[in-house]
């Protein structure tokens, strides 16, 4: 089968992305912008004997898809904002349990209701830190449609890779503008499927228990093995234990099985970063602006670059270090308050080099706001 | 295979109470099971969080101990991926009707094929006596120092309004009751709803003078009547016990299977 070419919304991109991962059960609640995705995968994943479900409200969603993930099922959920919030208890438990899964923020403005049909990117902190304790996670975004599918795919992959709840955090300009899609051949991405256990039936199996190399082998719920997951500290059989011992140990595996592979988990693009004297780092609909500037900079002779970030959690700081080593000036063009400049700054060397070109106001931060804000940073004037 | 195969002998002792009811239907429900002759590996538990939340850590099945209030949405997610799986989903009385109220009557609703079990000790036990949706106007609770005043539900007509298409209440004064009626609620079709009159002598009994765990049993059996008894009629404050719904509606599972058909149909 050829690569089949489609004029798509954002939301449609993910779908797409999402069903060639293999994807095979979600379920979700409506919310502007991410609707689209659940109307889609209504009519798809029953075509396939996959299964979609409408819950009553987004804490039902993200569990019923943790439910099916344990029999299985690759399993997604799409919400935005207000229903992030509330998805972020039940995410905890995802991490904490390690059941893959794949939660989409087609981010729009906050807090609160918001502006619910405009674009921010402010829930990028909140897809770090919007559970409670101390955990790892894995976040990503992209600023174009196909970009937006493969990165989804990477989504499925990470997910069932390290047994983490992964976070796409796409935005309402995403969700809803149309581009060219052309979706890959079937077996032209790497898809990561479901390590099982090799233990023979009436062996102890040890859920979790991790290999050498840190991944957890799972057993299907109605499979051969039972065994207990819960939210609680657990020890090896997933039985709940307050052991200090039991319970550091399984702590650093949560945070180390990320935090080891941040090379491997990083996904971005860079542009003309080499040389640059001036870098922007940007992300997301953000970036689309930012490589405009650069482009059109470029042929003027400026030596402006971009490094466009599409992890942003584990956040890539060797990455962000070692691209912005020359430049003179770090710009971050972000679509909110300043969420991953606080990310580079901590990153780079000589943090008082970086600054922030930002608009909150809903609206799309445009190529020429970015370079207004770039000529007084220059200290060139407007 | 005898009752003490379907538990994890490795995680004994439980965290229950002495007294405490909660074992007692553990028990009725493991007679249940051994009675239609279900497998181990055919039955998934999902439970909450609190004290009748923890059922699902000690027996030898497929268990998934989740978060407050939402075993069932989590059991659905489950059930529908795996639809020849028997779903047994126990509840405390606030976590499936205070913060899982909302779970609980769309459960009911969807009739998909599970039976949710509320243990109903009337308070909150785990974090220390508070008193639950199921407490009632005139107790005493470590919240409700001077009387509680708020009204509480009654389980049978909130899940036999909302659509559940099996409903029933029993006690654990009954046990040979509750048995029989978690035998028929594991074997219907449809989502069952079973209440369990339980007993927390340690706080529900305590803060209400309600004396020791055989006092409470022994109000149980004092204060509840079979379903249609002449001495409801005599004196209405007499509770029910036994089937009040068992009816047949198109169960969720098999439906979504014609969607399937109908969408493949379609492509």
């Amino acid at each position: 089968m050829g690569r089949q070419v489609k004029f798509v919304q954002g939301n449609e991109a993910c779908v797409e992305g999402a069903l060639y991962a293999g994807l095979g059960f979600f379920a979700g609640y409506p919310i502007t912008p991410s609707t689209e995705i659940a109307e889609l995968l209504s009519a798809r994943l029953p075509q396939n004997k996959g299964i979609f479900m409408q819950m009553e409200d987004e804490i039902a969603s993200i569990c019923a898809i943790i439910g099916a993930s344990l029999t299985g099922r690759k399993s997604m959920t799409a919400t935005s904002g207000p229903g992030f919030s509330l998805m972020q208890e039940a995410l905890g438990f995802a991490a904490m349990a390690e059941i893959p899964c794949v939660i989409v923020d087609m981010q729009r403005g906050g807090p609160s209701t918001g502006l619910p049909t405009k674009l921010s990117q402010g829930d990028v902190n909140q897809a770090r830190w919007g559970t409670h304790g101390d955990h790892a996670i894995v976040a990503m975004t992209a600023s174009n449609h196909q970009d937006i599918f493969s990165v989804t795919v990477d989504a499925f992959n990470f997910a069932e890779m390290y047994r983490t709840p992964v976070i796409l955090l796409f935005d309402e300009v995403l969700a809803h503008m149309r581009e060219r899609l052309e979706i890959p051949s079937p077996g032209e991405l790497p898809l990561v499927e479901r390590l099982k256990t090799g233990v023979p039936e009436g062996v102890d199996y040890h859920p979790y228990l991790p290999r050498e190399d840190g991944r957890l082998p799972m057993s299907d719920f109605g499979g051969v093995h039972r065994y207990n997951v819960t939210g609680l500290f657990h020890d090896m059989w997933g039985f709940p234990t307050e052991d200090p011992k039991i319970v550091y140990g399984l702590m650093r595996h949560l945070v180390d099985k990320i935090e080891h592979h941040v090379d491997d988990l990083t996904r971005y693009r860079e542009y003309f970063a080499e040389d640059a004297e001036t870098l922007l780092i940007s992300y997301g609909s953000a970036a689309r602006s930012a490589l405009h500037v650069v482009m059109n900079r470029r042929q003027r002779g400026e030596r402006l670059g971009l490094l466009e970030l599409q992890t942003l959690w584990p956040f890539p700081a060797a990455l962000v270090r070692q691209k912005a080593e020359k430049a003179r000036y770090v710009v971050v063009v972000e679509m909110n308050m300043g969420q991953v400049l606080q990310s580079v700054k901590a990153a780079v060397e000589r943090p008082d080099r970086v600054s922030l070109a930002n608009q909150v106001d809903g609206t799309l931060i445009t190529p020429t706001s970015i370079l207004n804000i770039l000529r007084i940073i220059q200290g060139r004037g407007v | 295979m005898a009752t003490k195969d379907y538990i994890r002998e490795r995680f004994f002792p439980h965290i229950w109470c002495p007294g405490c009811g909660h074992g007692i239907i553990m028990n009725a429900l493991l007679h249940a099971i051994e009675q239609i002759g279900l497998k181990k590996n055919d039955i998934v538990m999902v439970s909450g969080i609190g004290c009748s939340s923890r059922i699902s850590g000690y027996l030898d099945f497929h268990t998934l101990h989740t978060i407050h209030g939402r075993a069932l949405a989590f059991a659905t997610g489950v059930k529908i991926s795996r639809p020849e799986l028997t779903l047994l989903v126990p509840m405390g009385d606030g976590d499936a009707l205070s913060i899982g109220g909302n779970h609980f009557i769309h459960a009911c609703r969807r009739n998909i094929d599970m039976t949710a079990i509320v243990m109903n000790n009337r308070v909150y036990g785990m974090t220390g006596g508070q008193y639950s949706p199921l407490s009632g106007y005139g107790t005493y609770a470590t919240t409700a120092p001077y009387m509680n005043i708020d009204q509480d539900f009654d389980v049978v007509q909130l899940a036999t309004a909302s659509g559940a298409t099996f409903v029933a209440r029993s006690t654990t004064y009954h046990v040979h009751e509750m048995t029989a009626i978690l035998k028929a609620a594991i074997l219907h079709k449809g989502f069952s709803v079973v209440e369990v009159m339980s007993q927390c002598p340690t706080y529900f009994g305590r803060k209400n003078k309600e004396g020791s765990a055989s006092d409470m049993m022994e109000k149980f059996r004092a204060r509840t009547v079979p379903l249609g008894s002449k001495k409801k009629q005599e004196d209405p404050t007499l509770i029910e016990r036994g089937i009040f719904v068992d009816k047949q509606m198109p169960e969720y599972c098999e439906e979504y299977q014609k969607i399937i058909g109908r969408a493949m149909k379609d492509k």
